[in-house]
């Protein structure tokens, strides 16, 4: 077990010390932030698509032709003020005393369209303005005919509590999740499937290395094939591991920095922590299933590019449910999710999709975890066996037969 | 010696009657050999006699089809691991790591701390002269360095074993020279030393006790001294300013580099020549009863398998 550990030790230092890893782990993050900064400076800086109130008093300047509007002339921080014509407004417009004015026409009521002149160029009126413009214009036309708290309710928009009813017994069902909470299984999926094409290729090329530097002789003169491939696959696992906490701490960091709507948005979200505790359990069962994997493949492999280009083989499996989303909520019940939720090398991608999407049932989460496990078991000791066969064999690639051959004489 | 080692542990290694057969040919066919502690033995034979595959087994990483190998009395496990140091005939090391990273890493395997690692291999690095390299990527090191490195790496932990598969070949004569100095130290320190190689003459000049294999078979096994006894063929070398001609006893008189090599009869002794040329008064410079290389051995015996077969 020390010696286990030794390995475990020496390959999570050598790999966090490499650039490439250095970088790959960093690049998310930092372009998550350059996103988040590019936006606010566009926001900050202005410019027709400015949709944040300033948080100075904006005067705007109107001509009222209806006669509706004499009130109510502060809303937020914008402050709507009254002119008799409409070349007074103009005047006062390019004196740079207001930043635009309206012109609100006689038929108001029937039409409600106002005019708005402005001196800016932009796409589309800022949408602070059409707040405040609601307020102002519904505050004059109902204020004195209904109850202040009305108008309130009437400003304010209505809230939508949605409650999901267990099909079976009526009652509300005890998860109240909704689509939009895919978006953390999603999330998940994606920094998963990452990790594990990122770590098993660190493994892949750590095995590899070895095997064309000639040490695995030296190496296992002091440890034996399945302490060494325990040591690396560990290693990598908490290298993997480290490079997804990252990951969820820079975005942890990133929400609020993001836009308000965004973070509203995420704080709506209501995440079971059964979720967490399985998407870590996946994460782990997942990583050791495609290490243990990638260790074979490196065994028996001539040189590290052949044991690359086998490996986008498998890598691919952990990417593919993520291509039956649409499909998996148009038909949720589908037995082909059952059998991608069980099969070892789509089983963590699935499974944490379909929580979030649909649900999975109990018994579908046992056995998938069962079948990952036995899955990591079962290729390690077919892992050591190749690689107790194979790390002198420097040629040719053995066939399947071969191999199989060689499985059953260890 | 280490404490570990016991009564039980008569021998170092002992192998019986081991055979790999491969798919077109016997590589080692029924082997038996021991290596006692305190002595160098070694394996001899030419290029794919069977020797690093006979070393390979002996390490584990080979598994015989049939025969068994001990240990320090036992089959070879992790803890018995920590105890012996190898050499493998195809060398490799981390090419991108620095010296000394390596070694202190390769030495934890075999459960030598950090701390006494470093003491160690700066000791050891002064004493091939490689200091400098210290901090130096292996891959920036000559073939003949990076296996002194090696070397390092195989003895670092004080293995009470060492194994070393072709440990003179890619190194230059002064090097060579260096690593038979210390293996005889490491003899004189009571570990036991198995090494292989193809060159007869450096068996000769180190080993105690020998095992020669040819075509995976042993074809001689024992003691050097009396093996070379054992083949002494009866003939003299003499070298004189003096005239040989007439010796009694001589079947054939042979000019070599030394001198001259009288061959003789039946019946006739050493001193029998000997006692002769005194009484003729002929000066003598040397006269030594000549004795086989093992190389003369070896072909001499291949010869006679061969033509057994």
């Amino acid at each position: 077990m020390n010696k286990t550990l030794t390995i475990m030790t020496n390959e999570f230092l050598k790999t966090i010390r490499r650039i490439s890893f250095i970088i790959l782990t960093l690049a998310l993050p930092l372009l998550g932030f350059a996103s988040v900064g590019i936006y606010n400076l566009i926001s900050l800086t202005g410019g027709g698509g400015d949709t944040t109130p300033s948080t100075e008093i904006t005067a705007v300047g109107y001509v009222d032709n209806s006669g509706h509007f004499n009130d109510y002339h502060t809303q937020g921080n914008i402050v709507f003020e009254l002119f008799n014509g409409e070349d007074a407004a103009r005047q006062a417009l390019l004196a740079g005393e207001i930043s635009q004015y309206l012109v609100i026409p006689p038929d108001f009521i029937e039409s409600g369209v106002i005019a708005r002149y402005t001196t800016n160029k932009e796409l589309e009126p800022p949408s602070y303005l059409f707040t405040a413009l609601h307020g102002f214009t519904t505050t004059n036309l109902l204020g004195g005919a209904v109850p202040d708290e009305v108008i309130a309710r009437i400003l304010s928009s209505s809230g939508l509590a949605t409650i999901q009813l267990d099909p079976n017994t009526g009652e509300p069902s005890e998860d109240q999740s909704s689509y939009i909470n895919f978006i953390v299984p999603a999330i998940f999926s994606i920094f998963l499937v990452m990790a594990l094409v990122f770590t098993s290729s660190y493994l892949l090329s750590s095995l590899g290395e070895e095997k064309e530097n000639r040490v695995l002789e030296i190496l296992v003169s002091s440890v034996s094939t399945r302490q060494l491939l325990a040591g690396k696959v560990l290693g990598m696992g908490a290298v993997g591991l480290l490079q997804v906490l990252v990951w969820i701490v820079s975005l942890v960091a990133l929400i609020p920095l993001a836009s308000s709507s965004f973070g509203g948005f995420l704080s709506g979200l209501q995440v079971p922590p059964y979720f967490w505790v399985l998407g870590v359990v996946y994460f782990i069962l997942g990583y050791l299933v495609f290490a243990v994997l990638s260790a074979a493949v490196a065994s028996i492999s001539s040189s590290l590019q052949e044991a690359s280009s086998i490996s986008s083989i498998y890598t691919v499996m952990a990417v593919s449910p993520m291509w039956f989303v649409s499909m998996m909520l148009l038909h949720p019940d589908n037995p082909l999710w059952v059998a991608l939720s069980i099969f070892p090398f789509t089983a963590p991608t699935m499974v944490l999709m379909r929580l979030g999407l649909t649900g999975v049932p109990g018994w579908q989460i046992a056995v998938s975890l069962t079948v990952l496990a036995a899955s990591v078991a079962g290729g390690l000791v077919l892992a050591s066996k190749l690689l107790r066969a194979y790390m002198l064999s420097y040629g040719k690639r053995p066939g399947l037969r071969q191999i199989w051959r060689s499985l059953r004489n260890s | 010696m280490d404490s570990s080692t016991t009564a039980a542990e008569s021998r170092a290694v002992e192998v019986s009657r081991v055979t790999k057969r491969y798919a077109v040919k016997t590589a080692v066919d029924d082997l038996s050999f021991g290596v006692n502690h305190g002595e160098i033995f070694g394996i001899i034979g030419p290029n794919g006699a069977g020797k690093t595959t006979s070393i390979r087994m002996l390490m584990n990483i080979i598994a015989p089809d049939s025969g068994t190998v001990s240990v320090f009395g036992e089959k070879l496990s992790e803890r018995t691991k920590s105890r012996l140091g190898y050499l493998p005939e195809e060398r490799g090391l981390y090419k991108k790591q620095r010296v000394i990273d390596s070694i202190i890493y390769l030495a934890s395997l075999k459960g030598v701390d950090r701390r006494t690692a470093t003491a160690r291999a700066d000791k050891l690095l002064a004493k091939v002269g490689l200091q400098e390299a210290r901090g130096k990527k292996i891959e920036e090191l000559s073939k003949g360095m990076s296996q002194l490195i090696q070397f390092i790496v195989t003895i670092l932990h004080e293995p009470e074993l060492i194994v070393l598969d072709e440990p003179f070949s890619g190194l230059d004569p002064v090097n060579t020279e260096l690593l038979k100095d210390m293996i005889h130290d490491l003899r004189s320190q009571g570990r036991a030393i198995m090494l292989s190689t193809h060159q007869m003459s450096q068996v000769e000049e180190l080993c105690d006790r020998v095992l020669m294999v040819n075509r995976g078979k042993a074809v001689l096994y024992g003691d050097l001294t009396q093996i070379k006894s054992r083949y002494r063929g009866n003939s003299v070398l003499v070298d004189t300013e003096g005239s040989l001609a007439g010796v009694p006893g001589v079947t054939q008189s042979v000019r070599r580099k030394e001198g001259i090599e009288l061959k003789l009869a039946d019946g006739t002794r050493p001193q029998d020549v000997f006692g002769w040329l005194a009484a003729q008064g002929i000066a003598v410079n040397r006269f030594e009863i000549t004795t086989p290389s093992l190389n003369e051995i070896f072909i001499s015996l291949a010869g006679r398998k061969s033509s057994d077969e």
